[in-house]
């Protein structure tokens, strides 16, 4: 048995630049220019060079393309369906007994 | 290796329409996508589903499936000896049944060897405990994976990794852990592994986020009279100061004391104030002084109104 693998937290405590969160979902900058302009995620950094996007985001940004490609809708769809999903999410929580 | 119907898992007619059967997928994949479903067996399913779509979509694959004829589902099957499907360059999605992989999967053919593609990236879920969550973990894994034999076919594997889980991963998130997807073809990079962490329920901790909850019994006394008390946290036993007067329900928050990170959860210590029954003749006589001194009546507004 070799050493253990580290795995990585997909949350605010990782950061991705554009270049590396491409290579993680396979898609081109232009794509992931696109999502942003549809609000679905927001990097920080003022230009493309310099954005930073959260292992958060990087779910979002996988969820959104799997959305669009398996449902067949655009970028603006699958953006109100993540809003739609996340506020159900929310819904579901809270409504959760807290005992 | 079982037969599959295709036809059965769509929910339609073997004399269905292309538009029938995009329709039907449309319908099965919003029931069942793992991004949207609470189905218990979503991911499974919209596999299913999404193999079976593969082929009926495709009029090539859907005739060559349906020149096999029909068989009950679960029923061992072979293909035909002469069984010959060229599919092209190109197999779309990562994981298929046997059945699939057998009939139209090309890597069993050795035919995607001779372009170089990442692999694909996979998924899966893993149940850790809250004093998992808080110190980090190590889990080991088995994937399924497909192994490709010296004549080229396709050999279903099972591989043991050992993964290190980070300290204060919450429910709910998800974990990468790089390079551990399918393996590249022609010398392409593997792609990655992406695990969702459940938190396993705790008999005493609940957790929200990186907040946990904790319900603590005190004694009438001790929230009367204000206490020190020993609490238990995941990180080990802590003071906390009951203050003096406290009432049930009232919230202690010890800052720092949840999951890790950055920054770190608290725990909530929830005061529910216990009265212990009497369990001696000493005792409710302590109980009687009690009431003929604390002369208070809590009820008082409920009885004047």
């Amino acid at each position: 048995m070799t050493d253990p693998i580290s795995a990585v937290p997909l949350d605010d405590s990782v950061e991705f630049s554009l270049r590396e969160l491409c290579a993680a979902c396979r898609v081109s900058e232009e794509i992931v220019v696109e999502i942003v302009a549809e609000g679905i995620v927001e990097p920080s950094g003022s230009d493309r060079a310099e954005w930073r996007f959260t292992g958060f985001a990087l779910t979002r940004v996988q969820r959104a393309l799997r959305l669009q490609h398996e449902f067949g809708v655009d970028l603006a769809g699958a953006a109100l369906a993540l809003d739609l999903l996340d506020e159900l999410d929310r819904l579901r929580r809270a409504q959760r007994p807290s005992d | 290796m079982e037969y599959k119907d295709y036809y059965q898992i769509m929910g339609v007619g073997r004399d269905a329409s292309a538009d029938d059967i995009k329709r039907a997928y449309r319908k099965l994949a919003r029931k069942y996508h793992p991004d949207v479903s609470k189905e218990k067996d979503a991911e499974a399913r919209f596999k299913e589903v999404g193999e079976a779509y593969e082929v009926l979509r495709d009029p090539e694959k859907r005739a060559a499936y349906d020149a096999l004829g029909t068989r009950k589902p679960g029923e061992q099957f072979r293909p035909p000896p002469d069984w010959q499907f060229d599919y092209g360059a190109e197999t779309d999605t990562g994981t298929h049944s046997d059945f699939f992989e057998e009939l139209f999967g090309g890597l069993g053919r050795g035919r995607r060897a001779s372009f170089r593609s990442r692999g694909f990236d996979t998924s899966g879920q893993i149940e850790v405990t809250l004093e998992e969550a808080f110190r980090g973990t190590e889990r080991r894994l088995s994937l399924q994976r497909v192994a490709v034999d010296e004549r080229g076919r396709a050999l279903p594997t099972t591989q043991q990794l050992n993964v290190r889980i980070p300290a204060g991963v919450v429910d709910g998130q998800r974990i990468r852990v790089p390079s551990q997807g399918e393996p590249g073809m022609g010398g392409g990079p593997a792609g990655d592994l992406f695990l969702e962490v459940r938190l396993l329920p705790h008999r005493w901790f609940r957790a929200e986020g990186r907040d946990i909850w904790l319900d603590l019994p005190v004694t009438p006394w001790e929230a009367a009279l204000g206490e020190t008390i020993r609490v238990p946290t995941l990180g080990g036993r802590v003071d906390l100061k009951v203050p003096k007067g406290s009432q049930t329900d009232r919230q202690l928050r010890l800052r720092g004391r949840g999951l890790p990170g950055n920054p770190p959860g608290d725990q909530l210590v929830v005061l529910k104030i216990m009265a212990p029954a009497p369990q001696s003749p000493a005792e409710e006589a302590l109980y009687k002084q009690m009431a003929e001194t604390l002369r208070t009546n809590l009820r008082q507004a409920m009885e004047s109104s």
